[in-house]
């Protein structure tokens, strides 16, 4: 009883356990796979934030390059017959006598020298190739990821969180506020997801924030149905009955007492739905309805990369292609990992 | 099942009557003003007021919703605001051309991915599952859009063995000649992600206590796996399909989108493009009843597949 009393005195003399997270962390520590796909996508989020500080990548609209240059590894293209007259050899003709503005070259000669042009020397090779403008493909491929990567993040994170609080307060309080939320909830699903997201695209702007409005707004309902059943089953258990018999507020039980104990739901959902936003936000931009035309993403690379194709320049296609297997792929597993860290019991039913 | 069906249907009254509250007001106070987009740039002031009034713009809010009811509950959305191609006819030409792609991968899609997670699942945790899994997360992480360009760039520009686009009038031209790329590249695509859930639908049955009765009276691994493993996991299955039925209308609008298919998908694509509501509208609220539909005929179908479910 007096431990009970004085937990502070207690928990003095023994080491604290570490709680589900350090558990959670020990488990997903063992899964090798898990690991080394979290390295990658903490590699990526380092690319993200330092291609979202202007540290890298900052110069891809600048045309570096030749028209379509080749990567590196294939060496430059060979020179084009391009039908051209060949420029006469040897000094022009002096037509000075006769020519009216003979006088004047001096002074425009004299005024020129006052602005300084670089000569920009453009590359005939690229490290992964330039675009139909010469623009470098990996800075290209640096700054969509920043975009699309960052989309994916912010949709999933907002989709999450309006999913989490409906989810709460109909699992929570059921009754008539449960059956509103259950209501919007049959709304949203009722009308097909691909619709829902053409009907939000034809009435938003163009732009990264009306992505990630269009696609949190249309990809909560599957988050809201699992927080909206966790909270059922929690709102009930013993340990929420006792919070209330103490006087806890109805406030303090749903997100001090419930939601860290539901939050591993939340938090899986979060992961999952970055892949598929990514895949959704590359689709829009494909289609014109996603990032607005001064911008690059993952989408609007590939728009570019199909035309590109039938001429013979693939490099663009597979730079974005591989950026986005290693990055998907990697963050598919991670979620996995993550998953069967958090929730023990689901391993390996996938 | 007489009750069941008149109480779903009963049930699915407010629902629609959601959708059709949710996509007015989307489009009345968030979309840009109908009046505007009909105008075009160059509309005169009278111009624009003249399209309000014929559209009833100037009404209140609620007359405003009570013609849209009605236009809904009479099939009479008027006409397109950019071909004026009456909307019901836009919604009756486009279909069949969108069937004969969607169908088509469905079918192929479900039948094929049944057996190939089967075997999957019978060779659970040997190199051949890891492998397969290893391959179905790397092709599931690769954008459609990559396969379709490398499908048309490779399968009918290089080799020349499909038509790179196109389309007929004639139904049976369409499902021989310049269906089959289409529907190869979707079932392709969508084959992984379908092996690794049905997966995972068979692993959660093998674990049973009567797959292990099965073998242990003595049956032959072909009739467990065929005769009692495939029927009990024909539930989560015809779920998914349920899940899957709805995309038969607008699921393969970027199939469309590539192939140039005159299809439903595209037309909706079209309408987001050119700001064209009513085409928007009404197919929003046409194929949000139809998913609704389908759904309770799947339900109806958990009946015929397994006695055990109960409908009330």
């Amino acid at each position: 009883m007096n431990a009970v009393l004085t937990p502070s005195g207690v928990s003095a003399h023994k080491p604290a356990s570490g709680g589900v997270w350090a558990a959670a962390w020990r488990r997903l520590k063992t899964d090798r796979v898990g690991m080394a796909c979290m390295v990658v996508v903490g590699l990526f989020l380092v690319l993200v934030l330092l291609a979202a500080t202007r540290l890298v990548a900052s110069g891809w609209q600048k045309e570096v390059g030749v028209p379509n240059a080749p990567p590196t590894l294939l060496g430059p293209q060979p020179p084009e017959d391009t039908g051209t007259i060949v420029a006469p050899k040897g000094p022009n003709v002096d037509l000075s006598d006769i020519d009216p503005l003979a006088p004047r070259y001096a002074e425009w000669a004299q005024r020129a020298k006052a602005f300084k042009t670089d000569e920009i020397v453009k590359a005939d090779t690229l490290p992964l190739g330039g675009d139909r403008l010469g623009r470098d493909v990996l800075a290209k491929v640096v700054k969509g990821a920043e975009v699309s990567i960052f989309v994916g993040l912010a949709a999933a994170v907002v989709a999450t969180l309006i999913g989490t609080m409906l989810g709460a307060f109909s699992g929570f309080f059921g009754g008539k506020v449960g059956d509103l939320l259950e209501w919007v909830y049959n709304v949203f699903t009722a009308i097909p997801s691909i619709l829902l997201v053409f009907a939000f695209a034809a009435i938003f702007p163009r732009g990264v924030g009306a992505v990630v409005a269009i696609l949190a707004l249309t990809g909560w309902t599957g988050i809201y149905r699992l927080i909206r059943a966790e909270f059922m089953k929690h709102r009930v258990r013993e340990y929420v009955r006792s919070a209330e018999a103490i006087g806890a507020s109805q406030w303090s039980r749903m997100f001090k007492h419930i939601l860290p104990n539901v939050s591993h739901v939340a938090l899986v959902q979060l992961s999952l739905h970055v892949v598929s936003f990514i895949k959704s936000e590359v689709i829009l931009s494909y289609l014109g309805l996603g990032v607005s035309v001064d911008q690059v993403s993952w989408g609007t690379m590939l728009a570019e990369a199909q035309n590109e194709m039938i001429l013979g320049y693939w490099w663009q296609l597979a730079a974005v292609t591989a950026f986005m297997v290693v990055f998907v792929t990697a963050f598919a597993l991670f979620t996995d990992a993550l998953r069967d860290a958090l929730d023990p019991k689901l391993r390996g039913l996938e | 099942m007489a009750a069941y069906l008149i109480r779903r249907l009963w049930q699915m009254i407010p629902t629609l009557l959601g959708v059709v509250l949710l996509v007015f007001f989307l489009f009345k106070y968030f979309g840009s003003d109908p009046a505007l987009i009909l105008g075009g740039l160059n509309a005169s002031p009278e111009t624009i007021e003249s399209i309000r009034e014929q559209l009833g713009l100037n009404k209140p809010v609620w007359e405003q919703l009570w013609i849209f009811v009605k236009q809904i509950v009479t099939f009479d959305w008027g006409k397109s605001w950019a071909t004026n191609e009456s909307v019901a006819n836009l919604f009756a030409t486009r279909l069949p051309a969108t069937l004969t792609v969607t169908l088509p991968i469905l079918i192929l899609e479900v039948s094929l991915a049944i057996p190939f997670a089967l075997a999957v699942a019978t060779v659970r945790g040997s190199l051949t599952d890891r492998t397969v899994m290893v391959c179905t997360t790397v092709a599931v992480s690769i954008s459609l859009l990559v396969y379709v360009i490398l499908a048309q760039y490779i399968f009918a520009f290089r080799l020349g063995w499909f038509p790179v686009q196109g389309w007929t009038g004639n139904h049976w031209t369409n499902l021989t000649t310049y269906a089959p790329l289409p529907v190869l590249v979707a079932v392709a695509v969508s084959l992984a992600p379908q092996i690794r859930l049905y997966r995972s639908f068979f692993l959660d049955e093998i674990g049973h206590d009567y797959v292990r009765t099965a073998r242990a009276k003595g049956m032959t691994e072909g009739t467990v796996l065929l005769k009692h493993v495939l029927r009990n996991a024909m539930i989560p299955i015809l779920t998914n399909v349920s899940v899957l039925l709805p995309g038969v209308l607008v699921g393969s609008f970027l199939i469309e989108v590539f192939f140039s298919i005159p299809g439903l998908g595209r037309e909706l694509l079209l309408a987001v493009n050119r700001g064209d509501y009513p085409v928007l509208q009404a197919f929003a609220i046409y194929l949000a009843a139809l998913t609704m539909s389908f759904n309770l005929f799947v339900d109806v179908l958990y009946k015929l597949v397994d006695p055990r479910v109960v409908l009330k």
